[in-house]
């Protein structure tokens, strides 16, 4: 597996305060960047936040310049690339392993027949279609893992802490 | 092996002493745990999100705690004991179905949410009537695998204790409500977490052992533990193959489809795996424990497979059918003959220490569930659509100055200085309250399950998370992948989707053959049953995402694209996580 991360991954690293060293966590905690809060919602950002969030009449708070802020990092390139790169992986194989799964499921009630011809010994084809979606599932588990991994999480994180700046 | 043992029952005589001074070490375990937990913090974040500190291996341990119920240790070993070949798909749908959460949902919902799914659609879909349908929908779910964890739970017990009488059963399924109802209420997300990862790590352990057990009496011979499965399931060669419990007719089988369909997209609607995602730090993370739980998962169903053919092969169906109908005691049966049979002391031993495993998973499990639903009812239905009516501005900006409790604690630099002192100060008692209302809540599920659970009792464990699993896909599926990708999706489309897939769920499962009409039907006196599938999945599924794209399309108003841009960005890279 190719580990692009340079630093440790934030497994198993944890100290009494909940800090580790992890790329994606509190840039307080990548050296060499000054401390800066974080954990301030973005100030358009009180969706996920609860009660206030969310307005009967016209479904938006006032604006106060953050939406712009979602808009052209939306229209960002780094954005687009990022968006590109999880969509083409995820969409692709998520209809794969669906139909898959489902042509497995589907055979046993349209193709009862082909499922019972035996493949070796007591194995029959249902039973050799199975194990096999057991190992179609932790091959595509490694495959995604390596995509986003590889292609995403870099310029993803680099672009949240853009992002966190253009908004304060 | 070549010859067959005779079937074994269940210990007779005083051999439950052990199991039951076992039952009790669980009890005082994780009621320490629960203790422990609760006073490291009782703000919001620590009783909805743990903390936000677990790490992604902890975490992982926690989602294949919560996710491997009592369904999948008694329900999947004890469908595959009675139906061979049938009850394996059961164990790849539940395992295929961490692939839609990996790919579609974890990362996002991470970035998105910050205690319950619907805060995800909050963050687009700002209307509290959003937030009520899926904050209901959740309730419904939890409700409906509560019922199907609490009634394994009974016949677990009673099997132990060596009485059938159905007040042992009651009394335990009273005793673990009561239980689960104080891990809640006193510790919260971070007390269900640990408790989770203590029953993961004890439940693949103890699979691992009847594992190997197993192995070692068939030297590692698969498919001779194949072939004897076959030989003492009752019905031959069948028992391998598909149609043994789905094959009678085109009916069963659609329903074995529509089972299917239910348990590869359920899982990425249920509540309670959603919310623990956000008891880690990061998306990253959130990927990363994901991972780990495909690998326990997947590692725990292979081994529940073998066992579930072990236990026809060395204990029979038949008497495995004696025990328990639905076949829900098969593994304890089976760990009492690998430990040496009946009567001597590795198998009341191993049985003592299996049910006790399966005991503490249950107990897990139902912890795991009522948080979900109590913080589905709380964070949800009661401050986010009830409440929060009248001083609406207010709040907001309240809240926006406001850093989690738990994080300014830790010494973090609160910004908007006095400002957020002077509204933290509304937060934190707005936050105490909520908390509390889930406090309240977990109480007032925990008894509706307890009562519902008595009026389940012959069903099978499995076959019941079967039908949770269906109402989450059909209800919370649909509107969580419309606003994460659908750039036109509307607050209409939300609201229609939720019930489209809800009430056709819901009420299908009413009119199926479940509730009436067949001799292990919930009444089975009556029938008022026309629905002939007993999963609702096949039609109530394509109905939510139908009816969510149907309310998108009529909707009066267009989708704001300034919502959606922020949903997007934040999702894909994290910005402004909670």
């Amino acid at each position: 597996m190719p580990q692009q991360q340079t630093s440790s991954p934030e497994q198993g690293r944890q100290s009494e305060q909940g800090q580790r060293f992890d790329w994606w966590a509190e840039p307080a905690a990548v050296p060499g960047q000054a401390p800066r809060p974080t954990h301030r919602a973005p100030a358009d950002g009180p969706g996920t936040d609860g009660p206030g969030a969310e307005d009967p009449e016209t479904g938006r708070p006032e604006p106060d310049g953050s939406t712009e802020v979602y808009r052209s990092v939306q229209h960002s390139e780094a954005f687009q690339q990022i968006r590109h790169s999880y969509r083409a992986f995820v969409f692709p194989v998520s209809g794969v392993f669906l139909a898959w799964y489902l042509m497995y499921v589907a055979a046993q009630a349209v193709a009862p027949g082909l499922m019972r011809s035996p493949v070796a010994g007591p194995v029959n084809v249902a039973w050799l279609l199975g194990l096999l979606q057991f190992a179609s599932t932790f091959l595509l588990t490694w495959l995604y893992a390596r995509n986003a991994r590889t292609k995403r999480d870099r310029a993803a994180l680099s672009l949240r802490w853009d992002t966190q700046d253009q908004l304060r | 092996m070549t010859t067959a043992t005779p079937p074994p029952v269940a210990p007779a005589g005083d051999h439950h002493d052990l199991a039951v001074v076992l039952f009790a070490v669980i009890v005082l375990v994780t009621l320490a745990i629960t203790l422990w937990a609760g006073r490291r913090g009782s703000a919001a974040e620590d009783f909805y999100a743990g903390g936000r500190d677990f790490t992604p291996l902890q975490n992982g341990f926690a989602l294949s705690g919560d996710y491997l119920s009592a369904a999948s240790f008694l329900g999947v070993a004890g469908l595959i004991a009675l139906y061979g070949y049938d009850g394996v798909l059961y164990s790849i749908g539940f395992l295929v179905a961490w692939l839609v959460v990996l790919m579609l949902v974890a990362e996002l919902v991470r970035n998105a949410g910050r205690y319950t799914l619907a805060d995800v659609l909050a963050l687009r879909l700002r209307r509290r009537k959003v937030r009520a349908a899926a904050g209901g929908a959740s309730v419904v779910v939890t409700l409906f695998y509560l019922v199907a964890q609490m009634v394994g739970a009974g016949s677990l017990v009673a099997l132990l204790l060596g009485t059938n009488s159905a007040q042992a059963r009651t009394w335990t399924i009273v005793a673990v409500g009561g239980l689960m109802i104080v891990y809640v209420t006193v510790g919260g997300m971070r007390a269900t977490t640990w408790i989770q990862i203590v029953k993961a790590v004890l439940l693949v352990a103890g699979s691992v052992l009847l594992t190997v057990l197993l192995m070692v009496r068939f030297h590692g011979d698969v498919a001779e533990l194949m072939r004897q499965a076959a030989q003492h399931s009752g019905a031959g060669q069948r028992y391998l193959e598909p149609g043994l419990k789905y094959g009678h007719s085109f009916t069963s089988r659609l329903d074995f489809f529509s089972l299917g369909l239910a348990l590869v997209l359920g899982t990425a609607g249920l509540p309670h795996i959603l919310s623990r995602f956000y008891t880690v730090p990061t998306a990253r993370a959130a990927r990363r424990s994901t991972m780990w739980a495909i690998g326990l998962v997947g590692g725990f169903y292979l081994m529940a497979i073998a066992l579930g053919l072990g236990a026809t092969a060395l204990v029979g169906s038949a008497e495995v059918r004696h025990a328990n109908p639905a076949g829900n005691t098969a593994v304890p049966l089976l760990a009492l003959v690998l430990g040496g049979g009946n009567g001597s002391t590795g198998g009341v031993l191993l049985f003592a220490v299996i049910s006790a495993i399966a005991f503490a998973t249950i107990l897990a499990v139902v912890a795991g569930l009522t948080l979900a639903s109590s913080a589905a009812f709380a964070h949800d239905i009661w401050a986010g659509a009830w409440r929060g009516r009248p001083r609406r501005s207010r709040g907001l900006r309240a809240r926006r100055a406001a850093v989690p409790a738990s994080r300014r604690a830790r010494g973090e630099p609160a910004n908007g200085a006095s400002a957020a002192v002077e509204s933290s100060g509304t937060i934190a008692v707005a936050e105490r309250k909520e908390v509390g209302v889930a406090r309240v809540a977990a109480v007032g599920i925990g008894a509706v399950a307890i009562a519902l659970s008595l009026f389940a009792q012959q069903l099978n464990v499995a076959f019941l998370v079967g039908l949770a699993f269906a109402v989450a896909a059909s209800a919370n599926l649909p509107v969580l992948l419309y606003s994460l990708f659908w750039r036109r999706f509307t607050p209409r489309g939300a609201v229609w989707s939720v019930y489209g897939g809800l009430i056709p769920a819901v009420v299908l499962v009413i009119f199926s053959p479940v509730v009436s009409g067949t001799k292990v039907a919930l009444f089975s006196g009556v029938d008022f049953h026309w629905f002939p599938l007993e999963n609702p999945g096949i039609v109530s599924i394509p109905l939510g995402f139908l009816a969510g794209w149907i309310g998108t399309l009529t909707s009066p108003e267009p989708a704001d694209p300034d919502r959606y841009a922020e949903l997007e960005v934040r999702a894909l890279t994290g910005a402004g996580a909670a």
